[in-house]
């Protein structure tokens, strides 16, 4: 009983000297002098709650049972570990840059921020892990009880569920306060790490202790021992090949997928060069638990009475040896092992559940007023606290309905199992692009399914939850369906079977998920980010609207960060973008950050909602691309624009030339032509005058009067001429023309037109169709015959032709009635044709011309009036106008 | 559009040193793995024991494990530049 009791003291001791030193450790911290915590064997040694009770006390149960198959367990995490160069490096580097706090968190951030996802992980998580913290109630309470008895009191059930309990509250009281110390996961706990480190020292030295003892102090030497374990029950060992490959494969999964494995070797990763220390350290620390297992099983089963539980020959072979001190250390050590693991795994369980689970369901039944109502920092904490009551709680029911029947081993691996369900989804996320939500929910789900049926419910018992009909026939009687027979293959190790099956399934309902669907932008983005961390470790660069507030961004971390951090990050943030005061401007690139921040405190999930709130939707959404393709467009449209109104410029301006060119022209022909007008004027005026004055002196004969009279009456006529057609045109131009509207066909008025130009002695040939001329009109007569004098006139005058000829034909073109004139001269040339139906306008051959330049400018006003037109029409062997009629 | 500066093909004596380290910390988990599944290949006959001796491979197997990835941390520098796959193949 003195035993007992100094071990009662002995324990409190204890844990009072992890209080304080884990006390110690928070107030250097918070004092900024954490260096020595930062170190790499700190490290190394947190690490070290792989090995927890199972290890401690189970190993040697194990190596008892199975031989050196326990080896399987610490070879799988070594190879992992000496490894890192593959994985671990992989998954710490985006463990960081990503502010992952959770292997729920990573798989959820992974594919797209998923809550769901991450809700399912969770589960998986708690459900495997429950039979394990059930496990290290189990391991205390049964070196408590064997204590007891080696004090001479048996222990009933009662006794180790009253043991259980309290040592499952002080585990609760010891995790609150250590582990929900902080919000932000990613500051780490540096009390629990610190204590864990001890607790790891302790361990080590217990279980070294004890194989010194047992090896030099029982057995009498190395050899010796080499001896004994040749000549026990263990030389019989025949390892079934398959289970040393299959467990070594599941132990190195569990080690990356296990939450509290994930916990230290990734959130609680200061730095990423402790990895390098790690990766032989590690190994070294499972290489010297391992190393005395198998001489104290051999030992034990030859010094114990046969019937004792191997799996407690640490603590018994001390005891009965009368080595009270070693086996109170040895307790100490198995103590140690059991509550860092169940503190670790608490911690990270706890996360998981109140950022997956808690927080996203007690925000959605806020509704959209999670905004604006309390404070969200202190909802998470309390989540986090009574999801570590919850999740030791649930050990503990699990501890008091199984009654620690099971060896302690089966219970490890068939946790193990389930917790590498996460595998396929974990590493084909970290490797495959081409991985997506709906392939790690189809592969999550049904290697979660393979292995409740397979090996978590038949854990149980036959019978106890599955009834014995089904393990012998099959559900429904579907006998391929057998929990321990899957496709009625018989025979394979249920756990092995347990394992293929849900593993071989999963990976293929996550490969055949991946392919099958199509990954949302944000997944896509994600997984970018994942697969190619090293590329881009610099931090994600997702598209953000800046529609949020700075004001509210901060009011809202303030309630998960809490006040002087979050002001800080503002601050800070300010500054950087040269500003005063707590409010930057709300950039993309300082949501991504908050966004990693708060993601830190409530996983990413859950913050990416958050931020999402305020920045109305989510940062990528299908809206938010299609926005972006719009403004793309925008861009393309404004630019088409831009080119369409600069085509337009060009047009303006080339028609600007144009009538540059044509005024220059105009004003070359205005000047030749006042030369051409003063010269025109005055060769009439010139001869009145002088014929006048012969006249007037009055000595010339009768016949030279009247010539001379004649003379001077032409000339009169052909200033009258002149003068008239300048008024006709202004009077056109003007406007202030009075039509006289009549009808007539057109072949009257060509005859009429042909009949007036006859009168003045034309040499040319007509050439018309009459037949086609039958063609009733309704306008001014007099006028349009002005216009084919003109026509046929100018013909007369300028047509260079050796035989000069006019063709007169009509046709009907786009319903109008044409008359085309056109003669068989040399034409018009190209950079006049421009400018012959302009005033003045008058080619150069003016030596010919009766008239001054007017003519055509008369038609064209004329027509115009007339509602016609008559244009040039070029490429006709000759000048050739178009009347169109009206 | 900027022209890719291509990594030189051959590298001096101590970065060339380096990859090769690299390479080490990459294949000695392979090897690992299949040293220490040997054990299972060895005959079973009924009386012969082989605990002992399977114990003392593994076990040294697991030592030299441990020994190499200590010289490696040793012995790959931090400060090498990574190098991409297709890179690595390109020497």
């Amino acid at each position: 009983m003195l035993t007992y009791n100094v071990l009662i003291a002995v324990a409190f001791l204890y844990v009072a000297f992890l209080f304080g030193i884990a006390f110690y450790a928070e107030r250097r911290a918070r004092a900024g002098r954490s260096g020595w915590v930062r170190s790499p064997w700190i490290y190394t040694l947190s690490l070290s709650i792989y090995c927890t009770a199972w290890t401690f006390y189970g190993a040697v149960g194990y190596a008892a049972r199975s031989g050196l198959e326990y080896l399987t367990v610490y070879l799988g995490p070594t190879i992992i570990m000496i490894g890192w160069w593959w994985i671990v490096r992989k998954l710490v580097r985006i463990g960081r840059s990503q502010r992952i706090t959770s292997i729920a968190d990573l798989i959820s951030s992974r594919f797209g921020k998923s809550t769901s996802l991450g809700v399912i992980v969770t589960l998986i998580a708690v459900v495997a892990a429950t039979p394990y913290l059930a496990l290290q109630l189990q391991s205390v309470t049964l070196s408590f009880a064997v204590f007891a008895e080696a004090g001479g009191t048996h222990w009933t059930q009662v006794d180790l569920s009253r043991a259980a309990l309290w040592v499952a509250i002080g585990l609760v009281v010891f995790t609150i306060v250590f582990g929900t110390r902080n919000l932000d996961a990613n500051e780490r706990h540096h009390g629990v790490v610190i204590a864990i480190a001890v607790e790891a020292v302790v361990k080590l030295c217990a279980l070294v202790a004890v194989g010194v003892f047992v090896v030099w102090g029982i057995a009498g030497g190395l050899g010796e021992t080499l001896q004994m374990i040749d000549a026990s029950p263990i030389s019989k060992w025949q390892q079934p090949a398959g289970r040393w490959v299959g467990l070594t494969f599941l132990a190195g999964a569990a080690f990356l997928c296990l939450p509290r494995m994930f916990q230290v070797l990734v959130v609680e990763n200061v730095n990423e060069d402790h990895l390098s220390t790690a990766s032989w350290a590690f190994p070294l620390y499972v290489m010297l638990m391992s190393l005395f297992v198998v001489p104290i099983a051999v030992v034990g089963l030859n010094l114990m009475p046969s019937g004792s539980n191997p799996d407690l020959f640490v603590l018994t072979l001390p005891l009965s040896e009368g080595w009270n001190v070693l086996a109170i250390f040895s307790f100490l050590g198995g103590f140690s092992s059991a509550t860092s693991m169940v503190i670790v795994a608490t911690i990270a369980l706890a996360t998981m559940v109140s950022n997956h689970i808690v927080v996203p369901i007690w925000l959605s039944s806020r509704g959209a007023g999670a905004v604006v109502a309390g404070d969200i920092r202190l909802v998470v904490l309390l989540s986090r606290r009574i999801s570590i009551a919850a999740v030791v709680l649930s050990g503990y029911i699990y501890f008091r309905l199984s009654g620690g029947g099971a060896a302690l081993a089966a219970i490890g691996l068939i946790s193990f199992v389930g917790v590498v369900q996460v595998l396929p989804s974990l590493v084909g996320g970290l490797y495959w692009r081409g991985a997506t939500r709906w392939g790690a929910f189809a592969g999550l789900i049904v290697g979660f399914a393979v292995w409740a049926w397979c090996l978590f419910l038949p854990s149980f018992g036959q019978g106890a939850i599955i009834p014995v009909s089904v393990f012998e026939h099959g559900p429904f009687g579907i006998g391929w369906l057998r929990p321990e027979a899957l496709f009625a293959i018989e025979g394979i190790d249920p756990l092995l079977h347990a394992l293929l099956w849900s593993m071989l399934l999963n990976a293929i309902a996550f490969f055949v998920g991946s392919v099958a669907t199509f990954p949302a932008p944000l997944e896509r983005l994600q997984g970018a980010q994942f697969v190619n961390v090293f590329e881009h470790s610099s931090g994600a660069k997702a598209w953000t609207q800046s529609a949020a507030e700075a004001e509210d961004l901060l009011i809202m971390s303030q309630r998960i960060l809490g006040p002087t951090e979050a002001q800080q990050i503002f601050a800070q943030e300010a500054a950087a973008q040269g500003k005063a005061g707590y409010l930057p401007d709300v950039t993309p690139a300082f949501i991504q950050g908050l966004e990693r921040d708060l993601a830190g405190s409530v996983g990413a999930a859950t913050a990416h909602a958050m931020i999402g709130q305020f920045t109305q939707g989510s940062s990528i959404s299908v809206e938010d691309l299609i926005a972006v393709a719009d403004e793309a467009a925008q861009i393309m449209e404004y630019s088409n624009r831009l080119e369409a109104k600069s085509a337009e410029q060009d047009r303006t301006a080339r028609q600007l030339r144009d009538a540059n060119e044509k005024l220059t022209a105009l004003s070359i022909q205005k000047d030749a032509f006042l030369s051409q007008i003063s010269h025109e004027l005055r060769t009439p005026m010139t001869s009145i005058r002088a014929f006048s004055e012969i006249l007037r002196d009055g000595d010339a004969d009768t016949a030279t009067v009247e010539r001379y009279s004649g003379i001077i009456h032409d000339e009169a006529l052909r200033l009258t001429r002149l003068l008239d057609d300048l008024l006709d045109l202004s009077v056109l131009e003007n406007g202030q023309v009075n039509l006289n509207i009549q009808e007539g066909s057109l072949k009257t008025l060509l005859d009429r037109a042909l009949s007036a130009t006859d009168a003045s002695g034309r040499r040319l040939i007509i050439r018309r169709n009459a037949a086609n001329e039958n063609y009733l009109l309704n306008t001014d007569l007099d006028r349009l015959t002005q216009v084919f004098i003109n026509l046929i006139t100018n013909a007369d005058k300028y047509c260079d032709a050796e035989a000069p000829e006019l063709k007169i034909s009509m046709r009907r073109i786009g319903g109008r009635q044409v008359v085309d004139f056109i003669d068989n001269g040399s034409g018009i040339g190209k950079e006049s044709q421009r400018v012959i139906f302009e005033k003045f306008s008058r080619l150069s051959d003016h030596r010919k011309a009766g008239g001054a330049g007017l003519g055509l400018a008369i038609c064209r006003e004329i027509m115009a009036r007339l509602g016609g037109d008559i244009v040039y029409l070029p490429g006709q062997g000759g000048a050739a106008f178009r009347v169109t009629l009206p | 559009m900027a022209q890719k500066i291509r990594p030189p093909q051959f590298l001096a004596r101590s970065s060339y040193r380096q990859r090769r380290l690299r390479d080490v910390a990459g294949m000695l988990p392979i090897f690992g793995i299949l040293l220490l599944q040997v054990p299972i290949l060895w005959p079973r006959e009924e009386g012969q024991s082989l605990t002992s001796n399977a114990m003392i491979y593994v076990f040294a197997i697991w030592i030299l494990l441990i020994c190499l990835a200590l010289f490696l941390s040793k012995a790959i520098r931090k400060d090498v530049p990574e190098v991409g796959e297709g890179q690595e193949e390109a020497n």
